[in-house]
């Protein structure tokens, strides 16, 4: 395994490598490739097996007609494992049935991309970027791939290039009636060929296309299903120990260990080890380590957060908004808006509320580091492979190529795993000790130790003219979060004759991140709520409004007017049920909803029933975006109707499912449908398009049901029962 | 410690454990059955269901003596091929996200059907409440329920 220098990197193929410019355009990456077989080879024996077969880094493909794809994505559920393969596998014109894939080396140099495909490349899974940006260019490494098959047979044939046709992993000259399989072809591949440059225009044209937007099916799923998926949490290395750490409960704050002999004497118990921010214990099994941590003493340091308390922040919010009207972070300003407000008619106001909501993925944040002297490896569920690399090599004083990032499948990302804390933890606790170690967060470290969606305000307000039309636009976030604030609060659909959005960015001290589809699940819920508070003001009906603000964004308006057949907008409902309707754009994909929902004797909301419709152009895995939509929009209600990190004097007060609840299968709609608009344009993000459309549709469903507005996530009956008064 | 036996999976293994030690501990790491997950910790979540003599047990709370004398079975041992009616369905409607809820879904789905085998939607969703799915699957898990029913 570790004799790398045994692999047989031949000139040839080098060359071809080096040809094929959007496969591996070797003259601008700093790595040579022999330095990537390294890295092929040294991940596990699979991929040293695969470094000695052709075609490429991309595509491994066998004399049996067996095609290993390399997957360069982190795979959490939202399928793009699958969508990437099948890019390459319908330029090449593989048989779907014959492909297998595996997860590339964490090397981003060689097997990132950038955003949209421009840019530097990285290799992370983050911000529904996957699909969008791979598009084009791993549909080339597919045309390239063919191309070299294809020319290798003609010159063997002694055929025209053109006269040769490829389907379903065959190639054949319909003139001699001559027909081969591609791994057949490999006796006399020649991978010194010269490739031509593939462009966008001189790729199949969507209307050829005979696995993407066919297939529905993931390759993931079935291992899914009998548990031999491997997660990190699964993996077992030999004279493994465990690790757990009990971290600050106030973020900053420095421990003092009270009981670290009894700790030590512990059942299992090998080591207890000071961290800056926390305490770790190492010991034989999960059992001991969980065991010794219930009688863990530590006195913590004060930290600045300890002043935090998320109730009282959102007061101070509305004062300072009450007193200034100053937006320090600008983001979109246009028209004369100032002008707007002070000739307006009537001008209306309203302050929306979110609390901390926490990512809950199912598989706690966990690690196995194996740390020697001169080399470390990890096996880690990552949303950001690469940057996990480089920042062990730097916490270790080693070089990148001296650090193997293993990539398992996630059980669940949403946006924390894209940080790699849990990743240095693990690493640290295995150089100091010496071993393997397996680090385990329990939910509670999970939830507490979490990196929460931002606190925030939105305070929202509209100019209105004497003809009831929307001349004024102003959306100010306060909240705690800095650039994540944001996202989502921008009106690029709805066209206001003036506008001037921003954020007021007030530091608690508390760790924000993003959180599936991040700033606009609460950016969307202000304003598709306060929309239907000004469409109510000015006598129009909820979709009336949307339609006409959207009137010059012909796609943005087939969606809303998709959703709104879907939910027969307009016809009248039964009594105790409400309907509403909201739209958002995510990672460029548009999305709309309508829904309906019902309240139960406990004032609870119960939404019975969802259409949804996404344009997000060319649709690459139609099952798999269905399935996105739907967990997005279940994701979305469960933050819209139950979800809240309350934070008092700096510490998390929830700490397990029983006080931080989701939502469960008991209250999932009975009717979840959804749309996928045809297109043939460029594909855009969908993994988070389900997530913004839920809560404006629910508040104003409610507001349709009762006539009273929600204004404050979560939902809780509590906060039902105060709005009906 | 102390030497116990424990029947897996139609096997018997011998383990060391404290009797208080929790059975999805001891499946995961001293028999290295690592399809039945940890999540919760607290019998809130459903992620580690296995079965004791067929009935669904929240592994993460059950002390491993508790398991002596039973039938213990895993996912891993649910069909040799892993295309139980109920994994079959399951791949069907294709309900797996992350996938790391499903083990636990699915024994809790098995264990539905052994007791009822045409459970209504109400029925369905009275018996799974007590597993979470993160990823929203709840869609696909109640329609898997019906089209494993229908399989039989
Ligand atoms: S881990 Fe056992 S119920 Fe959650
Ligand atoms: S599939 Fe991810 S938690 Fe259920």
């Amino acid at each position: 395994m570790n004799d790398h220098k045994n692999i047989k990197v031949d000139s040839s193929r080098r060359k071809f490598l080096r040809n094929a410019s959007v496969l591996v355009s070797f003259a601008s990456v700093p790595i040579s490739f022999s330095l990537a077989g390294c890295e092929l080879e040294a991940q596990d024996s699979i991929a040293r097996e695969l470094l000695q077969k052709e075609l490429n880094i991309w595509v491994h493909l066998k004399e049996d007609d067996t095609v290993t794809i390399s997957n360069p994505t982190s795979e959490m559920g939202q399928g793009s494992m699958t969508a990437l393969a099948l890019l390459i596998a319908e330029e090449m014109d593989l048989d779907w049935s014959k492909v297998n894939i595996i997860n590339s080396p964490a090397v981003p140099d060689l097997f990132g991309v950038g955003w949209n495909g421009r840019g530097s490349k990285s290799m992370i899974t983050v911000g529904s970027r996957t699909v969008r940006s791979y598009y084009t260019m791993l549909r080339q490494v597919g045309a390239q791939s063919r191309y070299a098959l294809l020319k290798s047979t003609a010159n063997e044939w002694s055929v025209p290039f053109d006269q040769l046709r490829t389907h379903n992993g065959f190639i054949s000259h319909p003139d001699s009636g001559k027909s081969i399989s591609y791994g057949q072809s490999l006796a006399f591949f020649d991978d010194g060929i010269k490739m031509p440059d593939f462009d966008e225009n001189s790729l199949k044209q969507p209307k050829h296309f005979k696995l993407i937007g066919k297939i529905n099916t993931r390759v993931d799923v079935p291992e899914k299903s009998d548990g031999s998926a491997i997660y990190s949490i699964d993996i077992d290395l030999p004279s493994m120990v465990y690790g757990v750490i009990t971290r600050s409960p106030v973020n900053g704050s420095k421990p003092k260990l009270m009981n670290k002999q009894e700790l030590e004497g512990m059942p299992g118990i090998i080591k207890v080890e000071m961290l800056d921010h926390g305490v770790a214990l190492i010991g034989q099994t999960v059992q001991d380590v969980l065991n010794a941590k219930g009688s863990i003493e530590i006195e913590w340091s004060s930290a600045p957060a300890d002043e935090h308390s998320s109730g009282e922040a959102f007061m101070s919010y509305v004062k300072q908004a009450d007193q200034s009207e100053v937006i320090n972070n600008m983001i979109s300003e246009d028209g004369p808006v100032e002008e707007a407000f002070r000739n307006a008619t009537q001008v209306l106001k309203a302050d929306y509320f979110n609390e901390y909501v926490y990512h809950a993925q199912m598989e706690p944040l966990n690690a196995v580091a194996n740390v020697k002297d001169n080399t470390a490896e990890i096996w880690l569920g990552t949303q950001a492979p690469g940057n996990a690399r480089s920042a062990i090599a730097n916490h270790l004083g080693l070089k990148e190529d001296e650090v193997k990032v293993h990539r398992t499948y996630l059980g669940g990302g949403f946006g924390r795993r894209s940080r790699h804390d849990y990743a240095i933890e693990a690493i640290e606790l295995s150089k100091r000790i010496k071993k393997p170690v397996k680090l385990l967060w329990t939910r509670e470290d999970d939830l507490q130790y979490g990196m929460y969606r931002p606190l925030c305000m939105q305070r929202m307000s509209a100019a209105i003219n004497d003809q009831g039309q929307v001349v004024g636009w102003k959306h100010v976030i306060y909240g705690t979060g800095g650039g994540l604030l944001g996202s989502g609060a921008r009106v690029e659909f709805y066209d206001f004759p003036s506008h001037a959005i921003g954020v007021n960015n007030i530091d608690h001290g508390i760790r924000t991140k993003h959180w599936r589809a991040v700033g606009h699940g609460p950016n969307k819920f202000a304003i598709e709520a306060f929309l239907d508070e000004v469409a109510e003001k000015t006598g129009k009906d909820p979709l009336e409004i949307r339609l006409e603000l959207m009137k010059n964004h012909p796609r943005a308006k087939a969606v809303l007017q998709k959703a709104a057949e879907m939910g027969r907008w307009g016809d009248p409902r039964p009594d105790g049920v409400g309907v509403g309707l909201a739209f958002a754009e995510r990672s460029d994909s548009l999305a709309a909803c309508v829904c309906e929902i019902s309240l139960t004797e406990d004032s609870e909301i119960r939404v019975r029933k969802v259409w949804a419709a996404l344009d997000g152009g060319v649709i690459v895995h139609p099952d798999n975006t269905i399935a996105q939509m739907e967990g997005g929009i279940i994701m979305g209600m469960s933050s819209v109707l139950k979800e809240k990190v309350t934070i008092k004097d700096g510490k998390i007060q929830q700490s397990n499912f029983h006080d931080y609840e989701l939502l469960r299968i008991d209250e999932a709609p009975e009717v979840l449908e959804v749309a996928l608009i045809d297109s043939t344009e460029h594909p855009t993000g969908i993994g988070e398009s389900g997530v913004p459309i839920i809560g404006g549709a629910i508040a104003n469903a409610f507001a349709n049901l009762t006539g009273k507005r929600l204004r404050h996530m979560p939902f809780t009956s509590d906060r039902i029962k105060e709005a009906l008064g | 410690m102390e030497k116990m036996i424990l029947k897996v999976n139609g096997k018997s293994h011998e383990v060391e454990a404290a009797p208080s030690d929790t059975l999805l501990w001891v499946i995961r790491e001293k028999l290295k059955l690592t399809g039945t997950k940890y999540s919760c910790g607290k019998a809130i979540c459903g992620s580690c269901t296995v079965h004791l003599d067929g009935t669904p047990v929240r592994s993460c709370v059950a002390p491993v003596a508790s398991a002596t004398n039973k039938e213990i079975t895993t996912i891993e041992g649910l069909s040799e091929s892993g295309l139980h009616p109920v994994q079959k369905a399951w791949i069907e409607e294709q309900v797996a996200q992350c996938g790391y809820c499903q083990s636990g879904q699915i024994m809790q789905a098995v264990a539905l059907l052994n007791k009822n085998s045409n459970p209504s939607r109400e029925e369905i969703v009275g018996y799974m409440k007590g597993n979470l799915c993160r990823c929203g699957a709840y869609m696909r898990i109640i329609k898997a329920i019906e089209k494993a029913s229908e399989l039989g």
